[in-house]
C-alpha cells in the first residue's frame, strides 16, 4: 500500500469517527424533556412564592393572634386556631385508628397469610381501596359513621370523631402498602437464623422482623397522617364547619361530638370569599397547613433515604 | 409457610416450660446417656451398609443408637421429588459429611431434619426421620420444638442485627430461659471459640464482625439452646481458608457434645473433617438418592459403588 | 464451665407446650381480624352506596336524569351535565400531566445523573405532598388571572379551564412516578444492545425503552385519569357551578363535575333529607364515581401487573 492512500484511510477513518456537527434532534429533544421537568418544578416554586407573597403578610401583621383567633365573618379578627386544634386532634386520632390496624394488617398479609385466594382476594380489595376518591369516602363516613358517633355522644354527628374515622378509612391502605413493603425488604436470611434457634413465628415477627421494618412503617405512617391532614373533600361531605362556630360552653369531651374544621376546610371555606383580606387569610392559611404537610412529607422521604442504605 | 400441627398430644399439655437444667458434669454426656438407658459407646467404629444396619467391628461394646434415622424418606417439592428412598443413620456425636454434585438434594436433606422446609409452602414427605426413636413428622410434633434440640448454621453467616450479646442471648430467651444468661452467653461462645476475641465489645453488632468471626457467632448462637444435633450448611463456603480450617478445628472439638451433619461441596473438607460420608447423587428424574454411606475413610480410600468412586476422584460433580 | 443438657424436657414431648401454641394462634387471629378491617370497609361502602342510589332512583322521576341541566335544588338532575363536566376537566388535566410528567420521567430515567436524581425526586414527591385545596386556591387566584384570563380574555372568572390545569398539576407527579418506575424496570441489558449498536440516547429512549415500559406508561396515564376524575376539590373551588350548572362544552366559563356537585350538595344549607332526592342524588353520584374509577383502576393495575410479569 502506498504512503499515500494509508493517508487517505486514515482522513477518511478520522472524518467518520468525528461527528458530523453536533446532535440537534437530541440536543433539541433532551431540551424539551428538560422543560418538561423544568414546568413542575418551576410550577412549585410559584406556587410557593405567590402563597408566601399573599399570606406572610397577614402572619407578620396578626403574628400569633392569627394563630389563636377563632373563624369570624371580619377578616381582621378571623383566625385559625380551631382548624389547628382540629387538625392536630384528626392527626392523632387518625394515628390511633388507622395505624395499629394498618400495621397488624401487613404483618398479617406479609408473614401470615397463606398463598391462597382469599389472601390475593385481601391484597386486590387493599389496592381497590387505595384508589377510590377521597369524596366516596366522606360519602361512607357520611352513611355510616355519622350516625354512629350521634348514637355514641349525642349531637349531630357530623364531629371531628366521625371525621377521623372516615380519614382513617381513607389512609388505612397507605399504612398497609407501605407498612407491607418494609416487611418485605427484610431479608428472609434474617427469619431463616431466628426459626433455626426455634423460635415461633410470632416471636421471629416480634423480636427480629418488625424491628428490621420499624424505619421503614415509620415512614409510611408519616406520610399517611400527611396524607390525612391534607384532606378536605370527606370532611366537607361529613359537615365541617368553614363558618363562625363556637365551642365556647362544652368541654373537652363533648367537643369531640361536636362541630368542628380543619385547616384545609378553612381554606375551602375562604377560598369562596372573593374579598381581598380573605384572599390574604387564605393563603396565611395555606402557609401553616403547608409548613405542616410539607414538614411531615420531608421527614418522611428523608428517613426513607437513610435506610434505603441499610440492606 | 409452617405447617403448624393439629391438636396438641395430650399427656403434654400440661408441662410448662421449665428452665434449662444444668445437670451435673458427665451425666448426661456419657455415650447415649442416661435418656436412652443404653450403656456408653466404647471405642466401636460402626460401619454403615447401604442398608442403614449398624454392624459393630468384633470385640467392641455395642454400637451406640443413632440419634438421628432416616427411615424411607422421601420428599416433595409440591410434584416434585427431590430426595427419594433415603435410609441413612446418623451417629451421635460424630461428624457426619453429606456429599453429592450440586442439586442433588443434600440441602433438602439437611433441611428435613429441623423441619426448616416446612417454610415452603406445598412441601410434602413420606417416610420417617426419627430423632431418638421419635418420628419428627409425626402428626402431633411441633416444629418449633425440633428447632431446639435441633441448631443450624448457615451457609452465609446471618447474625441478627443485634449485639453479640443478644445474638446468643436470643435463643434462649424465646425458649423461656430463665437461668444466668451471662453464664450461658459466656459458655456458648467460648465453645465456638470466639469468646477471647469479642468478650470486651458484647455490646457491639454481630454484624461487625469479620464473616468467619460472624460464622463462629452464628455457631455459638445455635449451641445456646442446648441442642444435641447441629446442622451445617455449607458453613465454610462464603469464608476465606484460614477462618475454613478455624471452623472445622471447632466442628472437632464440638463433635464431643454434639453431633454434627454438615452438607459440604468440598470433598477435601468431608475427608479432612468428618468421621462418617453420605454420599448422595442425582438421577435421571432429578430425585437425589444415597449411594453410599460409610466411614469417612472407606468412602474415599475404599469405595464400593463405581459412582463413589468417580466422585470422589473428581470425574463429575 | 457448666455442662449444658442436651434437652430440658424428655426427647418424646415434640408437641410443644400448649399454652406457647394457645398464643400463636390467638396472634394469628388477631392479625386476621385487623385484615378484615379492610374488607368490612370496602363492603360498607359498596352497600351503601348501591343501597342510597337505589332509593334515590325511585324517589326521582327519570325525566329529571335528562334535565336541562345540573340543578339539584330544582330537582333537575341531568347526569349527562355532570359526567361532561368530569370529562372536559380529566381531558384538560391529561393534556397537561401527560407530556410534562412522562417529559419529567424520561429525563430523569435515561438522562439525569445520579446526583441530580437524588434532588429532583424529593421535588416531584413533594409537589405530590401538596394538598388540593392549595392547588384550587392556587387555580383560583393566580392561574385564572394571570395566565387564563390574559390568553382568552372572555374567559369567566371561574371557568373550567383553571380546573383542568389545577388538576393536571396534581396529577403530574403520579403519571411521573409511575412512568419513572415502569423505565427504570427496564433491564439494562436493552440499553446497553442498543447503545452498542451506535444508537444515540433519543432513538434508545424513545424507540428501546419506551416501548418496552409502554404497560407501565399506559397504567401511569390511566391511573392518572383515574384521579384527575376523582379530583373534588380544585374544581370545586376554581370552576364555579356551586348552585348547579347548565350542560356546557366552554372551558373558558364555569362548570361542574361529579365530585364538586356532591361536595356542593353536601356543603349546600339543606344538609337534611327532603323528598326532593337532593341529598339522595349525592350517593347516586357517589356510585358513578366509584364505578368509574374503579373500572379505571382495574384496567390500569392489569397494565402494572404486566410490566411486572415481564421482568
Amino acid at each position: 500500500m502506498s504512503l499515500g492512500s494509508v493517508m487517505e484511510t486514515r482522513t477518511i477513518v478520522g472524518r467518520s469517527l468525528r461527528s458530523a456537527g453536533p446532535d440537534w434532534r437530541g440536543i433539541a429533544f433532551q431540551g424539551l424533556l428538560l422543560l418538561a421537568l423544568l414546568f413542575a418544578l418551576a410550577t412549585l416554586a410559584v406556587l410557593v412564592i405567590d402563597i408566601v407573597s399573599r399570606g406572610f403578610p397577614v402572619i407578620a401583621d396578626r403574628g400569633g393572634d392569627f394563630f389563636s383567633s377563632n373563624l369570624s365573618s371580619r377578616a381582621s379578627s378571623a383566625g385559625i386556631w380551631q382548624g389547628i386544634y382540629g387538625s392536630m386532634l384528626i392527626a392523632i386520632f387518625v394515628a390511633v385508628f388507622a395505624i395499629p390496624i394498618g400495621v397488624m394488617t401487613a404483618i398479617y398479609l406479609e408473614e401470615y397469610a397463606p398463598d391462597n385466594r382469599p389472601t390475593r382476594f385481601i391484597t386486590v380489595n387493599i389496592r381497590n381501596l387505595a384508589g377510590v376518591p377521597s369524596v366516596v369516602y366522606g360519602l361512607l363516613g357520611l352513611a355510616v359513621f355519622v350516625p354512629l358517633t350521634q348514637a355514641i355522644g349525642g349531637g349531630t354527628g357530623r364531629s371531628i370523631l366521625s371525621a377521623s374515622i372516615t380519614l382513617a378509612c381513607l389512609v388505612l391502605p397507605i399504612v398497609i402498602i407501605t407498612s407491607s413493603e418494609a416487611l418485605r425488604a427484610v431479608p428472609g436470611a434474617l427469619r431463616e437464623a431466628g426459626y433455626g434457634v426455634g423460635a415461633s413465628r410470632w416471636q421471629v415477627t416480634r423480636g427480629l422482623v418488625l424491628p428490621a421494618a420499624i424505619p421503614g412503617i415509620l415512614t409510611g405512617m408519616i406520610l399517611s397522617i400527611s396524607r390525612a391532614l391534607g384532606e378536605s373533600a370527606p370532611l366537607i361531605v361529613i359537615g365541617a364547619s368553614y363558618t363562625f362556630f363556637s365551642t365556647g360552653q362544652q368541654d373537652a369531651v363533648a367537643q369531640l361530638f361536636g362541630s368542628f374544621t380543619a385547616l384545609p376546610v378553612i381554606v375551602f371555606g375562604w377560598s369562596s370569599r372573593p374579598e381581598a383580606d380573605f384572599r390574604a387569610l387564605t393563603a396565611a392559611t395555606i402557609i401553616a397547613l403547608l409548613a405542616v404537610t410539607l414538614a411531615a412529607n420531608t421527614i418522611a422521604i428523608y428517613l426513607r433515604n437513610r435506610l434505603e442504605l441499610k440492606w | 409457610m409452617v405447617t403448624e400441627p393439629g391438636s396438641g398430644s395430650d399427656m403434654m399439655n400440661q408441662i410448662a416450660d421449665p428452665p434449662f437444667v444444668d445437670e451435673s458434669p458427665g451425666s448426661a454426656r456419657d455415650g447415649a446417656g442416661t435418656r436412652d438407658g443404653l450403656p456408653p459407646a466404647q471405642v466401636a467404629v460402626p460401619s454403615m451398609s447401604a442398608a442403614g444396619q449398624t454392624e459393630t467391628t468384633p470385640n467392641a461394646e455395642p454400637a451406640p443408637e443413632p440419634v438421628i434415622v432416616f427411615r424411607d424418606l422421601n420428599f416433595y417439592y409440591g410434584t416434585f421429588r427431590a430426595v427419594k428412598d433415603i435410609n441413612i443413620p446418623i451417629q451421635p456425636r460424630k461428624i457426619t459429611a453429606l456429599i453429592g454434585p450440586s442439586g442433588c438434594g443434600k440441602s433438602t436433606l439437611l433441611r428435613t431434619i429441623n423441619r426448616m422446609n416446612d417454610l415452603i409452602p406445598g412441601i410434602r414427605t413420606e417416610g420417617e426421620v426419627l430423632y431418638h426413636g421419635e418420628n419428627l413428622y409425626a402428626r402431633d410434633v411441633d416444629p418449633v420444638e425440633v428447632r431446639r434440640r435441633i441448631g443450624m448454621v448457615f451457609q452465609k453467616p446471618n447474625p441478627f442485627p443485634k449485639s453479640i450479646y443478644d445474638n446468643v442471648a436470643f435463643g434462649p430467651r424465646v425458649n423461656g430461659y430463665k437461668g444466668n444468661m451471662d453464664e450461658l452467653v459466656e459458655s456458648s461462645l467460648r465453645r465456638a471459640v470466639i469468646w477471647d476475641e469479642v468478650k470486651d465489645k458484647l455490646k457491639q453488632s454481630g454484624l461487625a464482625l469479620s464473616g468467619g468471626q460472624q460464622q463462629r457467632l452464628c455457631i455459638a448462637r445455635a449451641i445456646a439452646t442446648s441442642p444435641d444435633v447441629i446442622l451445617m450448611d455449607e458453613p465454610c463456603s462464603a469464608l476465606d481458608p484460614r477462618s475454613t480450617l478455624q471452623i472445622e478445628e471447632l466442628m472437632d472439638e464440638l463433635k464431643q457434645n454434639y453431633t454434627i451433619i454438615i452438607v459440604t461441596h468440598n470433598m477435601q473438607q468431608a475427608a479432612r473433617a468428618s468421621d462418617y460420608t453420605v454420599f448422595l447423587n442425582m438421577g435421571d428424574d432429578r430425585a437425589g438418592f444415597v449411594v453410599e454411606q460409610n466411614a469417612t475413610i472407606e468412602i474415599f480410600t475404599n469405595p464400593r459403588d463405581q459412582m463413589t468412586e468417580d466422585y470422589v476422584s473428581g470425574r463429575f460433580g | 464451665m457448666a455442662e449444658l443438657a442436651a434437652s430440658r424436657r424428655p426427647v418424646t414431648s415434640l408437641a410443644g407446650t400448649a399454652r406457647r401454641r394457645r398464643r400463636e394462634a390467638l396472634v394469628r387471629a388477631i392479625f386476621f381480624a385487623a385484615a378484615l378491617v379492610s374488607i368490612v370497609i370496602s363492603a360498607f361502602i359498596i352497600y351503601t352506596l348501591v343501597f342510597r342510589a337505589v332509593e334515590y332512583l325511585t324517589i326521582i322521576d327519570f325525566g329529571q336524569l335528562i334535565a336541562d341541566g345540573w340543578f339539584p335544588r330544582r330537582g333537575q338532575f341531568d347526569i349527562l351535565t355532570l359526567l361532561i363536566g368530569s370529562a372536559m376537566v380529566a381531558v384538560i388535566a391529561m393534556l397537561i400531566a401527560t407530556p410534562v410528567g412522562l417529559g419529567a420521567a424520561v429525563y430523569l430515567s435515561e438522562y439525569a445523573s445520579l446526583r441530580s436524581r437524588r434532588w429532583i425526586k424529593p421535588i416531584l414527591e413533594i409537589l405530590a405532598g401538596v394538598p388540593s385545596v392549595v392547588l384550587g386556591f392556587f387555580a383560583l387566584t393566580f392561574i385564572n388571572p394571570e395566565i387564563i384570563q390574559t390568553v382568552f380574555a372572555d374567559a369567566t372568572g371561574f371557568n373550567l379551564l383553571a380546573a383542568g390545569v389545577g388538576v393536571g398539576i396534581l396529577t403530574i407527579p403520579l403519571v411521573a412516578s409511575i412512568s419513572e418506575d415502569a423505565m427504570r424496570a427496564v433491564p439494562n441489558a436493552l440499553r446497553e444492545a442498543s447503545y452498542g449498536l451506535g444508537a444515540r440516547r433519543i432513538t434508545t429512549s424513545l424507540r428501546v425503552v419506551f416501548p418496552a415500559a409502554i404497560s407501565g406508561i399506559v397504567a401511569a396515564l390511566i391511573i392518572g385519569l383515574s384521579r384527575a376524575i376523582g379530583e373534588t376539590m380544585i374544581v370545586a373551588i376554581a370552576a364555579g357551578g356551586v348552585g348547579g350548572s347548565l350542560r356546557t362544552l366552554d372551558p373558558l366559563g364555569p362548570g361542574q363535575t361529579l365530585t364538586a356537585a356532591m361536595a356542593a350538595i353536601a356543603s349546600g344549607s339543606d344538609q337534611v333529607r327532603g323528598d326532593d332526592g337532593a341529598y339522595e342524588s349525592l350517593f347516586f353520584l357517589g356510585l358513578v364515581l366509584f364505578v368509574l374509577t374503579f373500572g379505571l383502576n382495574i384496567i390500569g393495575d392489569a397494565f402494572v401487573r404486566r410490566t411486572r410479569q415481564r421482568y
